[in-house]
């Protein structure tokens, strides 16, 4: 069985999956991702799947329940770099993916987290920044 | 056998009169063609029919099937495929082989054969009829193909109308095939050009029904699934009267009446606003 690498950067963490998936590495996958994103307090997750050629119902499966065990957790999720032919798969099996944000490169991908992180209004990578930013009484701390 | 003993005596039937008989079957065969083809045109395809058959027949053998019909098919084949171009309707190209049989009854008759030769002519012509008929069914798939491959080919541009924003402005009906080229083109261009915002403008989309909208609906989630965002526009007041009275929902989809509204509204989501700059001499005056 492959396991799939967990990147850490910045406040998100990158899976890049670079093989076409086994169901055990699927499942050895989000067991992973759930104690990375507890360990390391990401606010967010990258789903690389740009080297992904061929999908099933049950890989396509996994996205949704890898964004939806992130959001419990408070992480946003974000697929990039989906293909055309593996859309058009997953559309055809009547998986839209609701609830998964996706985007077209990394770029894009760290682009919207980036985003979201500051509409939350955490940005607490730096603390320069943080000390500039007025206290708001009631606010939960950082 | 009897097929062998059938074959000799049509064989003897047509070689009692090699040329009456053609010319009685070419006269017979353009009757009812009302000058569509002349008795000149068909008298040298037939010829050439009449005597690869008999060499077949000379071989003892009445299955059209076999290696010894391979001259007779190859020209029925060929015959067909043209009559089927050239806009003859099935029953006239079949008719056609058809009134050779006529034509052999006659000069059965007249020769006082039995009841078993006649009915061996009839089984021999039928297959004979039957094949050709196969053949120009396939000659007719084969131009309706041909046609639907060409209106696939000049059905889908896919046009970059900003920086980050491609167009795919739909003409003619919406079938599984299209939405699939549709889709695949839509997906590919996203890919090429890094565009995160699609219009998918039905100006010229006759109708939508609720197969189309199912179509549609497709497209939008595949670009959805890839990171971008979709727009439908050029809705025209009919369609959205349809669309409306057959209950379809387009969901968050946006939805915009002109091509125009959707740009601008892609635009605008991408962060660029269009501004109309009042030129400097006419504020002045």
């Amino acid at each position: 069985m492959e396991r799939v690498p967990i990147l850490q950067l910045g406040n998100a963490l990158l899976v890049s999956i670079q093989v076409d998936l086994q169901d055990d590495s699927v499942v050895a996958l989000q067991e992973d991702l759930a104690e990375r994103i507890v360990a390391t307090g990401a606010a967010g997750v990258v789903i690389d799947i740009s080297a992904v050629e061929i999908v099933d119902s049950f890989t396509g499966r996994m996205f949704a329940s890898i964004a939806a065990l992130s959001r419990v957790l408070d992480a946003e999720t974000v697929v990039v770099g989906m293909r055309p032919a593996v859309a058009i798969t997953l559309v055809e099996l009547g998986l839209s993916l609701e609830g998964v944000r996706t985007a077209l490169d990394l770029e894009k991908g760290m682009a919207i987290l980036d985003g979201l992180a500051a509409r939350r209004g955490i940005e607490d990578q730096d603390p320069d920044d943080n000390a500039e930013r007025p206290v708001t009484p009631g606010a939960p701390a950082p | 056998m009897a097929g062998d003993d059938g074959s000799r005596r049509i064989l003897e039937l047509v070689r009692q009169d090699e040329a009456v008989l053609l010319q009685r079957w070419v006269a017979m065969a353009v009757a009812p063609l009302q000058g569509r083809l002349t008795p000149a045109e068909l008298a040298p395809v037939f010829g050439e029919l009449l005597a690869t058959l008999t060499n077949a027949l000379d071989k003892g053998d009445l299955d059209i099937r076999s290696d010894n019909y391979a001259g007779p098919r190859a020209l029925l084949a060929e015959m067909s495929r043209d009559w089927a171009r050239r806009g003859f309707t099935p029953t006239e190209t079949a008719s056609s082989v058809f009134s050779l049989k006529e034509t052999l009854f006659g000069l059965a008759d007249g020769a006082g054969e039995p009841h078993q030769t006649v009915l061996t002519i009839s089984r021999w012509i039928d297959t004979l009829g039957l094949y050709t008929f196969e053949a120009f069914a396939r000659a007719r798939e084969q131009v309706i193909t041909e046609q639907a491959e060409q209106l696939l080919e000049l059905s889908t541009p896919v046009v970059k109308l900003w920086d980050g924003v491609v167009a795919v402005p739909l003409i003619g009906t919406l079938d599984s095939a299209r939405t699939q080229i549709v889709m695949e083109k839509l997906l590919q261009a996203l890919v090429d050009t890094g565009s995160e915002r699609a219009i998918i403008d039905i100006t010229g989309v006759p109708a939508v029904d609720t197969e189309v909208a199912q179509h549609l609906l497709k497209t939008v989630v595949a670009a959805r699934l890839m990171g971008a965002e979709c727009t439908i526009s050029g809705i025209r007041p009919q369609i959205a009267q349809t669309i409306v009275a057959l209950g379809i929902e387009f969901g968050d989809i946006p939805t915009k009446a002109t091509l125009a509204d959707a740009l601008l509204h892609a635009l605008r989501g991408s962060g660029v606003d269009v501004v109309r700059q009042l030129r400097p001499g006419r504020r002045n005056s």
